[in-house]
């Protein structure tokens, strides 16, 4: 078996935050001690709410800042110095996908241009080749040359998250980072996207971290998917498996919370209490304000992520500490 | 029974533009109505041309009857008493819809006297009273505080306190959870449906979310590039969509359990309400389009007890199975 194409080995990231204009500064662990690892060809799905931590860790994956503590491997090797040519080549192979395409792209520039500029920072071809290789992108996101010598203000919301995808794969990638790359498009637009997202995994054996608060979404392309609350993991496994019997009480609430068509919403886990703020992170376990089962242990001890079986991990003490689910 | 609202053939332009192209739709006391459909569909457009919110240079016709009195085009004093007292509406956007230099309870409190005829210390214990229903803690004090010391969820039960400070009988939800975490819109879409039960107001939840308004509403309007192209029972509509429009977002929707299928993605975008193609709207992104569809724009049939499509196809189909199944 080839090694993991993405490493992360207990990754932190700490800022420091200002509340007010005479407050004191705050620490904020927007990234606490998370690891993951994505084999090659394979997605994971990184799921969680505003201030998880989801986007943060998606961005020290791709090198766009440094962690505080702990590495990222990716094919084997540490993350190059920024600035280092060894970096330009790495950064060549991994790209990003943001939300908000509109933001991602130049509005003065014919979107073709856009789809052309990785080629040329990364010196990559002849002007002929590179010519050839954005009508060659374009019809991989299916649109047409005629599509490429518009502006972004003329292009609809999904053809232009099109395009932002065609100059991620520029550069031919091993490596996609995707930030909500569908949440700001309609439902049947979403479809198209998704589904193009997945025929272009397939074709050009791209390895994935999908990032998206849509459980839904997140199910239809990942493998594997890691549930984040407050820069930690609580939960990973494999993507049917998880949705279909979440462990954690946080995965639990967050499935149940997830409408769906012809289900009324009785027998709904509706959590009390508000969204976590992260720079007031709660002793113990950080879920355990808000969790329906918490017991004495939940505030004082940080519960680690272990294996429960197969190839799910839970950090959550009912769950791990069989002896604890019994005394409660 | 007489409709508590009943919006009859509404139609909006901006600038000759037409973005919402007839739209007919009641509502019972009481009741609870879906409309979905993508961005631009005129989902709010509706509700803002019935409540004269639009701005002046809106043309709109039509008519809008609350309890058999037309509303659309009444007088300001008269629109007055019915905005805010009669039907209230919410927004996706709370924060936006609050003063931030103002005190929640000076801001509670004006609605109050606008619409309630109450004095001195009465208002202000109305005003507890509503935060205390909308689930925000220790009302008392909280009234003291300004919007940014509440979180997103709690800003939403607030503008939930003001909707309801008037007692309407009709509160509009215009997208009121989608800028909320999905744990948070669960609390508000509870609140939203136990204040409903108590009060036995009536509601329309406008949403591009199938799931939400699948399982909050009786009953659910599909809407697409100006018009109602289908509505149903929930229930039916969900499991059993007509209308291709309405069956292609269903199929859109990823399963969250169950086996993996792909999606069947509608292919096209939405067409620009200024070159709006002759007849049926979604017939150049329809699989089942015919002849007949692009002659003229199909309008909204009924083709059982409480079910009503506007298409030229879906009709005839559905009228020749229940030909069939009453012999």
């Amino acid at each position: 078996m080839s090694p993991p194409l993405v490493e992360v080995s207990a990754i932190s990231r700490t800022y420091a935050m200002r509340s007010g204009m005479f407050g004191r500064a705050a620490a904020v662990h927007a990234v606490d001690g998370v690891s993951l690892t994505i084999a090659r060809g394979q997605t994971l799905g990184l799921v969680g709410e505003s201030g998880s931590g989801k986007s943060t860790t998606g961005r020290i994956v791709l090198g766009l800042e440094p962690p505080d503590s702990g590495e990222v491997r990716f094919d084997g090797k540490p993350m190059a110095a920024p600035g280092t040519t060894a970096w330009r080549a790495q950064r060549a192979r991994m790209q990003m996908i943001f939300q908000d395409p509109l933001g991602a792209l130049d509005r003065r520039l014919p979107v073709a241009a856009q789809i052309r500029e990785p080629l040329d920072i990364h010196d990559i071809g002849t002007p002929a080749v590179r010519e050839e290789r954005v009508r060659e992108l374009l019809r991989a996101v299916e649109l047409t040359p005629a599509h490429g010598a518009r502006y972004p203000g003329a292009l609809s919301g999904g053809q232009r998250q099109r395009i932002v995808l065609a100059r991620a794969l520029a550069t031919k990638p091993d490596f996609l980072v995707c930030d909500e790359p569908v949440s700001a498009l309609d439902v049947s637009i979403q479809a198209q996207v998704v589904n193009l997202l997945c025929d272009l995994q397939a074709q050009l054996s791209l390895t994935l971290l999908f990032i998206s608060h849509d459980l839904r979404v997140v199910r239809q392309i990942s493998n594997v998917v890691a549930v984040m609350y407050l820069g930690r993991i609580v939960e990973i496994g494999s993507a049917d498996d998880l949705f279909a019997r979440p462990e954690h009480p946080y995965t639990q609430a967050l499935v149940s919370a997830s409408p769906a068509p012809g289900r009324r919403s009785a027998g709904r886990i509706v959590l009390s209490g508000d969204p976590p703020n992260p720079a007031a992170r709660p002793a113990g376990c950080a879920f355990h304000p808000r969790c329906p089962s918490a017991i004495a242990r939940c505030k004082s001890e940080v519960p680690a992520l272990e294996t429960v079986g197969g190839d799910r991990q839970v950090a959550c003490h009912l769950v791990t500490g069989a002896a604890t689910r019994d005394a409660a | 029974m007489k409709p508590l609202v009943s919006i009859e053939d509404l139609r909006v332009a901006f600038g000759g533009v037409p973005v919402l192209r007839g739209v007919d739709i009641a509502l019972q006391k009481g009741e609870a109505v879906g409309l979905v459909g993508e961005s631009g569909s005129g989902k709010s457009v509706t509700w803002l041309a019935a409540l004269g919110l639009l701005p002046r240079h809106a043309q709109v016709s039509g008519s809008v009857r609350l309890d058999g009195r037309q509303i659309l085009g009444a007088p300001a004093n008269e629109l007055d008493h019915v905005r805010g007292g009669r039907i209230a509406m919410i927004f996706q956007d709370p924060a936006s819809a609050l003063n931030p230099v103002l005190t929640i309870r000076r801001q509670l409190c004006e609605a109050l006297a606008l619409h309630r005829d109450l004095q001195g210390n009465a208002v202000k214990a109305e005003a507890r009273r509503l935060l205390d229903l909308v689930g925000i803690p220790d009302a008392g004090r909280r009234l003291e505080a300004y919007p940014h010391e509440f979180s997103g969820g709690q800003v939403q039960r607030i503008m939930i306190a003001m909707a309801l400070a008037g007692n309407p009988d009709l509160l509009i939800a215009d997208e009121p959870t989608t800028a909320l975490d999905a744990t948070i819109q669960a609390q508000i879409l509870e609140l939203l449906s136990t204040v409903r039960r108590e009060l036995g107001m009536a509601m329309v939840l406008i949403s591009h979310d199938l799931g939400v308004v699948a399982e909050n509403c009786d009953r659910v309007a599909v809407m697409y590039a100006g018009r109602i192209v289908e509505q149903a029972p929930s229930n039916q509509l969900f499991a059993d969509p007509v209308h291709p429009y309405a069956q292609g977002l269903i199929g859109a929707l990823p399963p969250l359990d169950g086996p993996r299928r792909r999606l069947t993605a509608i292919p096209g975008t939405v067409p620009d309400p200024a070159h709006m193609p002759g007849g049926c709207a979604f017939a150049p992104r329809c699989a089942l389009v015919a002849d007949a569809c692009g002659l003229a724009a199909p309008t909204l049939a009924p083709i059982a007890d409480d079910r009503s499509v506007a298409c030229v196809q879906a009709e005839a189909s559905r009228r020749a199975v229940l030909g069939i199944a009453a012999e």
